[in-house]
């Protein structure tokens, strides 16, 4: 059977010279957690399933950076490693996959020439293609004012979902659910989906927001954003069919290793990988 | 997924020397590994300079290692690209997964081991291991080693004399993975 995926997330701040590992609250204000591949290593020994490094500089004179963090990690970490932030190119993708990344994922560059999907995934497979989507809730009165976007009901009223880029810094009036849609179309292997309204608040996963998106796609998603609590987790297996939960702050900070939040999921039956 | 710098960082932490064959020149080592990466066709075709030193392991002693599309390239063709033949070490061919649930099949799944005899799984009971593809090999001869499932049986790998196979990713598989390699790289 397989097995839900817990993958912890490094956000990179490549300024420093070994890049140094950042979290920050609703996109914004920033704390220090620790250097990239020693944290990435502390996490595959803990029992991570796959590891993400996200480039929030994501600016090309900082590429060699994560270059070298890849680098390092790979040497030593025999899970899945997955790298976004900034590439927006083939050329920008085969850099870090010759630095022993196994996946890319894309956001940024996506949205703004959405064909590169569809030509990173041919060059190199859908299954190493993973495109990022950060959705931020618009609340609206009714279906009419939401001009065409795909309209959810969550407890705290009517919204369509806005996918933002530039790391949250810009966003673009796209509807995210139907943005999935398309990107599955074009060849992305899976779907890092990230609540912004919920990111860093540690209050759950936005489960209307992942929930939509994953019944409309038949490729695998990565639920993310707001993780503060193994029950967060758990609640996100179980009330939608998500691959994958993504969590940052709670394993940065020791408010619970993987392990722990590993044998806390079997307890209440879900499927994980342990030992 | 597959990419060959990911088996050869395996490879060294376990203490072996790994040598990237860039012409049919370079493999002249003690073992051979066709790591896999994208679509069976364009795979085949980067291998073809490799098909005849690699089908000389057919008659030779020499252990070849396929993963995940090497796996799959060792039959006799696939779905995925019908028009391209496979090196033909074992008779089958690569279908889709006839799976309901989501393709591709990302994510790491139990092993059911069903050749104990098979030396790629000796000091490994049934584990884990890390699988990210949407094609199998369906065997027409006795060359199962492993299985999963999917909502359906999956071919994990297979195995036959000095040929070894597994559609998952010992390279990507934590500790499983590595016993796997290890013990493939002490045939």
């Amino acid at each position: 059977m397989l097995c839900h995926r817990i993958i912890p997330c490094l956000d990179c701040d490549l300024a420093f010279p070994e890049g140094r590992v950042v979290k920050g609250i609703e996109f914004k204000q920033i704390r220090y957690a620790g250097i990239p591949w020693q944290l990435a290593e502390k996490y595959y020994e803990d029992g991570a399933d796959e590891i993400v490094f996200l480039d929030i500089t994501a600016s090309h004179e900082r590429r060699e950076t994560m270059t070298h963090v890849i680098e390092k990690t790979s040497e030593n970490v025999f899970v899945p490693l997955t790298v976004g932030g900034g590439i927006r190119s083939i050329e920008d993708a085969r850099k870090v996959f010759n630095a022993g990344a196994d996946k890319i994922s894309i956001n940024t560059a996506a949205i703004k020439n959405p064909i590169i999907v569809n030509r990173l995934a041919r060059y190199f497979g859908s299954q190493a293609c993973v495109v990022a989507i950060d959705a931020k809730r618009r609340y609206v009165t009714g279906p009419e004012e939401a001009n065409d976007k795909i309209v959810i009901k969550t407890p705290e009223g009517l919204c369509w979902f806005e996918c933002s880029i530039y790391g949250g810094r810009k966003f673009t009036g796209v509807d995210a659910i139907r943005w999935a849609m398309e990107v599955e179309e074009r060849g992305a292997g899976e779907i890092l989906l990230t609540s912004m309204d919920k990111d860093g608040t540690k209050e759950g996963y936005d489960i209307p927001l992942t929930e939509a998106i994953n019944d409309r796609v038949s490729i695998p998603v990565i639920a993310s954003g707001g993780c503060g609590a193994s029950e967060h987790i758990s609640e996100v297996f179980q009330k939608t069919q998500v691959s994958a939960a993504l969590a940052a702050s709670i394993f940065h900070y020791g408010t619970y290793s993987i392990k722990e939040v590993k044998e806390f999921l079997a307890i209440k039956g879900i499927a994980v990988r342990l030992g | 997924m597959g990419n060959i710098k990911s088996v050869c960082n395996a490879l060294k932490y376990l203490g072996a020397k790994p040598v990237i064959a860039k012409s049919p020149s370079d493999v002249k080592g003690e073992k051979i590994i066709i790591p896999g990466v994208g679509a069976f066709g364009k795979g085949m075709n980067n291998l073809k300079p490799f098909i005849p030193k690699i089908r000389e392991t057919l008659t030779s002693s020499i252990p070849l290692l396929g993963i995940c599309l090497g796996l799959e390239m060792f039959f006799e063709g696939s779905e995925e690209s019908p028009r391209t033949k496979g090196l033909e070490l074992m008779k089958g061919k690569v279908i889709r997964i006839g799976t309901k649930l989501r393709l591709p099949h990302i994510g790491w799944n139990s092993l059911e081991i069903r050749k104990r005899a098979c030396p790629l799984f000796q000091d490994i009971d049934n584990g884990y291991a890390y699988f990210i593809h949407s094609y199998h090999a369906l065997p027409e001869e006795d060359v199962l080693a492993a299985t999963t499932n999917y909502g359906c049986k999956i071919n994990a790998s297979v195995w036959k004399e000095n040929i070894f196979g597994t559609q998952f990713h010992p390279e990507k598989s934590g500790a499983l993975g590595l016993q796997v390699l290890k013990n493939f790289l002490e045939l």
